[in-house]
């Protein structure tokens, strides 16, 4: 199972948990699992389509998936999924 | 008759009227040690040799320039900007000079150089939530804004001077020191760097790989309390990019000290991660040239002790802080 990383503005959802490991064989598939075991993060995560939240970003083995195959993108047993909400870089 | 005075040199000798004439004009370096195949060519701009200190010195002028051909300054106005410092520096030491007054709203939790900096250049500093991070600046300068219409706000988030002065300046310069660029890296703060040297890179090769570092933010500037909270500069398009990558600051740090161990060179905490960047993707390459923006110079990092204390020890307080 992957690891997903869940940001503290989320973790009211998932029982205080930092860490959650979740089944699926894509993004996708790991985010679904995730918003069935954790009902409160869907409307924080994904928008009326099932897409993504558009403040929303996500990040396999630290690379954005968005640049990869983005919710189709295929996850490995040992890969760490990292959700983040945007927020303004430094300037 | 008496022959005509000759010309003075000027910019190509290295000689400018002024200060603000010196900005940009920086160096590419190559980085023969860190790259990691001979085939796997490595340069750096290193940005942190402007006038004060950053990159940020090319926006700053660009945006002042726009506001003052655009008449919005009075002789009440008082220029405001979210900065984590240094887009407030740059836009101090300019603002000094022109004789405009400068407020910058500032996460509390920056280095103290940066404060130092912004004094010394005579801006005032509205605190911040460090714990919001620069999300809270922004959403505090707008609100204070909105308030008072003596504020007026360049906002480098959403000014599209950013990106231009990057077009216009940054990008001719890579393309003149390095017309063979295959991958351009530069960190991701505002997304102005990015998707101005960008696009001019993309206007000679088409084929260019535009590459964002971004910071992993630590656990204790993550403060928002929900997602509505999340922002994305309006000057920033993702789907300009190529690939987008989070760097901890603990790897940017290690990053930022083989940096100066192994080629000399004295970059700032951005500077490390978009050098990880750099070195991830040219792991993949087989073969091409990557040039890397670094945005800083360590300067502003000293106080802080980022090159001598134990990694691990630091890794806690490095995760508490806004360091880009």
């Amino acid at each position: 199972m992957s690891t997903v990383r869940i940001p503290p503005v989320l973790r009211a959802q998932t029982g205080d948990l930092k860490a959650v490991e979740v089944d699926g064989a894509t993004v996708g598939a790991v985010l679904q699992a995730l918003v069935e075991r954790f009902p409160g993060l869907r409307e924080q995560l994904l928008g009326p389509d099932g897409d993504l939240h558009r403040f929303v970003n996500v990040y396999i083995n630290d690379q954005d998936v968005r640049y990869l195959d983005a919710l189709a993108t295929p996850v490995a047993p040992s890969d760490t999924i990292t959700v983040l909400p945007a927020m303004a870089g430094g300037a | 008759m008496a022959s005509p005075a000759p010309e003075a040199p000027g910019p190509a000798a290295g000689r400018y009227a002024s200060i603000e004439e010196a900005i940009g004009h920086t160096p590419l370096v190559e980085l023969a040690r860190l790259a990691p195949r001979p085939n796997v060519r490595l340069l750096a701009k290193l940005e942190g040799v402007n006038p004060t200190g950053s990159v940020k010195d090319r926006i700053a002028r660009a945006m002042l320039d726009d506001l003052e051909a655009s008449g919005r300054l009075r002789s009440d106005s008082l220029l405001l900007e979210p900065t984590s410092g240094n887009t407030g520096i740059a836009l101090a030491m300019l603002a000094r000079r022109r004789g405009h007054r400068l407020a910058v709203v500032l996460p509390d939790n920056v280095t103290e150089e940066r404060r130092r900096l912004l004094r010394l250049f005579g801006a005032g500093i509205i605190d911040s939530p460090g714990e919001l991070g620069t999300n809270g600046a922004v959403a505090l300068a707008q609100r204070l804004a909105a308030d008072d219409p003596r504020f007026v706000m360049p906002y480098q988030y959403g000014n599209p001077a950013n990106p231009r002065a990057h077009y216009e300046t940054t990008g001719p310069e890579i393309l003149a020191a390095c017309p063979e660029v295959d991958v351009f890296v530069a960190g991701l703060g505002t997304g102005g760097t990015l998707m101005g040297v960008g696009r001019r890179l993309r206007e000679a090769n088409p084929a260019v790989q535009i590459v964002a570092a971004e910071p992993r933010p630590g656990e204790q500037v993550q403060g928002l309390r929900s997602m509505e909270e999340g922002f994305v500069p309006e000057v920033f398009d993702p789907a300009a990019l190529d690939g987008r990558y989070l760097v901890s600051n603990v790897d940017a740090i290690a990053m930022v000290r083989r940096l100066a161990d192994e080629e000399g060179v004295l970059g700032g905490v951005s500077s490390g991660a978009a050098l990880a960047v750099a070195l991830r993707v040219a792991a993949e390459l087989e073969r091409g040239t990557i040039v890397v923006l670094l945005a800083d110079g360590g300067w502003k990092y000293l106080s802080d002790e980022l090159w001598t204390r134990d990694l691990g020890e630091l890794s806690s307080d490095a995760e508490a802080r806004n360091w880009w």
